[in-house]
């Protein structure tokens, strides 16, 4: 009895270690790629760095065409995706009953969620670049980042509606409100943090992505910025995919890769910062 | 039977899916009275209220028949506008629920939803609901102050005037005290018996003495059956019905 | 009065028509795939399609299209990829649901949720520069960029998914049941392993199915890592070309509306219907869950 006992707790007392070992190894994996990443593109990063277009062959300069590019392509997905994403939470939360049509919507939003990002990458290059004549351009790829950020839009504003309490629209109905005048003014205002904090992570999501613009319309290295919505553009994600596996000297380049890298990774944190203090901030000027 | 009845069901029957929620309810309430709806909890009190301004219509799966005649006019017709309906008839929840917005902003929702954009018309409106429920002197300083900052009481009080602001015809109550102290409890039971001057209450109850202090009339419900309706002294004392009878001395409940 | 009537039916359709384009993105996905894709059956014969392994449409002379060697590809890197993300991940799952203290579990979400942060790019760059090299050295390889290297990457990217829909499908396990077998005397290990994780078992084949659908779908990663030669996996130490890379690889440089194009767009269709498939899956098994939620 006794021996059992203790060959029990010696038996829990590995099993909890392996499931310990397993987490820290996670917190390994993770460590090592910032680490790995942090050391070697740090000396990289200089303000001309990030202020300068590459030189000589992308051997030399910095990354600002690839900076602003990705920085407005992020804005037309934003523009494109959250007000299409909000408005169809805003039917799935507060206008839809259970149903055929809901369920087919729901099911809808989950299978959009795991296509593959090349597959809304072809989608791109067959609706916007060819059947809508749109070209490889900043429009296409930003719209097609877009298609790909909406499933997450539209799920994390939905969350955000449903923590809205069922009290303020009954309170609001029963003053005669009409249901348009509810959201308005009385559910949307509540839910916009978490609106917001949901659509800046989904962001930052898409302007890490390289797939779906590959064809759709970043560009290799371009001369100047683009100036039009017709324009090609460069994008961070993709430069460090070049700048590591298609430059004409990729180990004389590896500096610049490592820094495009680190850009990338910083730039995807502060959007989730960001978020994370939106959150915090406008949650107590709301909901007190 | 020629009605002088403010509100009227007739024959109404109410379905949540699969569940029969009210039987047949048939009943008359006056203007001018404070009409209070009793009964063990789950009996459909609560259900029968929010019949009343279509609140019901909101939950999925509900099926009505029957009528609720407001004046004559069954609410559920053809050609009726629920948001107008809601707008005669104001609804008081079991829990407060001041919006978090500040006091002024609460009252004036629903003068604003309503359209009504004159800023005199506005700050007189906010002062006379606010006297009206006797919170005027109390918060008159700090009507920008988030509306969360006052007490339970004075909550479901600025609840009663933001719907006293549109100038309802009906107010429906349901269990307005049930989440305040015995103070708190006693001004809103006064400021019931005060409204009715102006104004035709339904005020759901679970508790007896309550519906015996304010109501003139009361209904009692049980298992969705409107099993007694008549005075509220006649029915706190001679009850016709057994079931009445029980519930009264407390025998269930 | 009646303006805000028709503005609220305005509005209600204009919400409408948002949440119907949902539907209406996925099946243009699909519909524009299959239009595309099935064009190459024109020239191609569908069993060559799928048994062939050659793919090699800009032979000279006699182009093939074959997609079993991208299949069998993706497939390989897919299983590399669970054989280690899965026994991780959802033993990460069970050691924040269950062991860790709150303090610990506090540290661990966060890293969670910025492993599943990093851009798949960041992570095909690692491969290069870190995994790669190590891979070559420690098995006397010429190059790292493998199949293996793919799997170790595609397990990291898959790992945020498996841990995060794994920890609740294991704390959506009613606390009674574990209670219950407190009460018998059995201790916390037995318990987990006895009680919790048998009840999550459908969350956790969901957690499962959804990271099966990152590895298969996932480009950048297996593209920069693998080496992306065109032949028949034979081992781990293999150069591979999973077919989400094989797109991004030629669909650059092929001409607008020649069979090659449709091709590229019939392995698009293939690997639409898989992660649906996939998704699909992973759905009957959350719904099993979610129905024992209560």
């Amino acid at each position: 009895m006794d021996s059992k006992v203790k060959k029990r707790q010696l038996q829990q007392y590995i099993g909890f270690g392996i499931l310990g070992a397993c987490a820290l190894f996670v917190v390994i994996i993770l460590f090592i790629i910032l680490y790995d990443i942090a050391v070697k593109g740090i000396s990289t990063i200089s303000w001309s760095f990030l202020s300068e277009p590459p030189r000589a062959g992308m051997t030399e300069g910095g990354i600002l065409p690839a900076i602003i590019g990705t920085f407005f392509v992020t804005i037309i997905t934003a523009v494109f995706s959250v007000p299409i994403g909000v408005g169809a939470a805003i039917y799935l939360s507060e206008y839809a009953q259970e149903g055929w049509l809901t369920r087919w919507i729901r099911a809808s939003i989950r299978n959009l969620a795991g296509v593959p990002s090349i597959v809304y990458g072809l989608f791109g290059v067959a609706l916007f670049v060819n059947t809508m004549s749109l070209g490889a351009s900043i429009l296409s790829a930003g719209l097609t980042l877009g298609l790909l950020t909406l499933p997450w839009i539209i799920t994390t504003a939905e969350e955000a509606f449903q923590t809205v309490p069922k009290a303020y629209r009954e309170g609001s109905l029963a003053l005669g409100a009409t249901p348009w005048q509810t959201i308005r003014r009385n559910v949307l205002p509540y839910a916009f943090p978490g609106i917001l904090t949901g659509a800046i992570l989904g962001i930052s999501r898409a302007a890490g992505e390289t797939a779906p613009i590959l064809f759709t319309g970043v560009a290799f290295f371009l001369p100047q910025l683009p100036g039009s919505l017709t324009d090609q553009f460069m994008a961070l994600p993709y430069h460090l995919y070049i700048m590591s596996t298609q430059h004409h000297a990729i180990e004389a380049v590896r500096p610049l890769a490592y820094g495009t890298a680190l850009v990338l990774i910083i730039l995807v944190f502060l959007l989730n910062l960001t978020a994370i203090i939106l959150r915090y901030r406008l949650r107590k000027k709301y909901v007190r | 039977m020629t009605s002088t009845a403010k509100v009227e069901t007739k024959n109404l029957n109410l379905y949540y899916g699969p569940n029969h929620v009210l039987h047949d309810v048939s009943v008359q309430i006056l203007p001018n009275k404070v009409t209070a709806l009793i009964g063990p909890s789950g009996c459909g009190k609560s259900t029968l209220l929010r019949c009343f301004n279509r609140l019901n219509d909101l939950i999925v799966n509900t099926k009505i028949d029957g009528e609720v005649l407001l004046d004559g006019k069954n609410i559920y017709g053809n050609g009726m506008d629920v948001v107008d309906i809601r707008r005669r008839v104001g609804l008081i929840f079991q829990k407060p629920n001041p919006f978090p917005k500040s006091i002024y902003d609460n009252v004036t929702f629903g003068l604003k939803i309503n359209g009504i954009r004159e800023k005199k018309r506005i700050a007189e409106t906010v002062e006379k609901s606010l006297n009206d429920t006797g919170l005027w002197e109390e918060v008159k300083d700090r009507l920008n102050t988030s509306a969360l900052e006052l007490s339970g009481g004075q909550q479901q009080r600025l609840c009663i005037a933001r719907a006293l602001a549109i100038e309802p015809e009906v107010i429906l109550m349901d269990e307005p005290t049930s989440a305040l102290d015995p103070a708190a409890t006693f001004k809103i039971e006064e400021l019931v018996s005060q409204l009715k001057k102006k104004y035709t209450i339904i005020i759901v109850t679970h508790n007896m003495q309550q519906a015996g202090r304010v109501s003139d009339y009361t209904g009692f419900l049980y298992l969705g059956k409107l099993i007694e309706f008549g005075k509220t002294n006649d029915i706190f004392t001679r009850p016709k019905e057994k079931l009445t009878e029980n519930y009264i001395s407390g025998r269930f409940g | 009065m009646k303006l805000r009537h028709l503005t609220d039916t305005f509005f209600r359709y204009l919400f409408l028509v948002a949440g119907v384009s949902a539907i209406g993105i996925l099946f243009s996905i699909f519909i524009m795939l299959a239009i595309n894709g099935l064009q190459t059956f024109a020239d191609v014969s569908i069993a060559q399609f799928i048994l062939s392994a050659q793919w090699n449409p800009s032979a000279f002379g006699e182009p093939s299209y074959g997609i079993l060697a991208l299949v069998a590809s993706t497939f390989m890197v897919t299983v590399g990829a669970m054989i280690i993300a899965v026994p991780l991940g959802i033993g990460t799952a069970a050691y924040i649901s269950e062991i860790a203290p709150s303090y610990i579990r506090e540290t661990l979400k966060p890293v969670v949720e910025i492993l599943a942060g990093i851009p798949s790019v960041v992570v095909g760059f690692f491969g290069i520069v870190f995994l790669g090299p190590l891979i070559a050295d420690m098995f006397n390889l010429t190059s790292g960029l493998n199949a293996l290297n793919g799997s170790i990457l595609l397990a990291v990217m898959a790992l945020p998914t498996i841990v995060s829909v794994s920890e609740d499908a294991l704390r959506s396990v009613p606390k009674e049941f574990k209670e219950a077998s407190y009460a018998l005397g059995v201790n916390r290990w037995l318990t987990l392993i006895k009680i919790t994780l048998p009840a999550a078992s459908s969350g956790i084949v969901a957690a499962v199915m959804l990271g099966v659908g990152r590895a298969i779908g996932e480009t950048m990663t297996v593209l920069m890592a693998t080496g992306n030669a065109l032949q028949m996996p034979g081992s781990f130490f293999d150069s591979v070309r999973t077919m989400t890379a094989n797109i991004a690889i030629e669909l650059g440089e092929v001409p607008f509306g020649t069979t090659h194009y449709y091709g590229l767009f019939a392995v698009g269709l293939v690997l639409f219907l898989m992660s649906l498939a996939v998704n699909i899956t992973s759905e009957h098994f959350t719904k099993k869950y979610r129905w024992t939620r209560k």
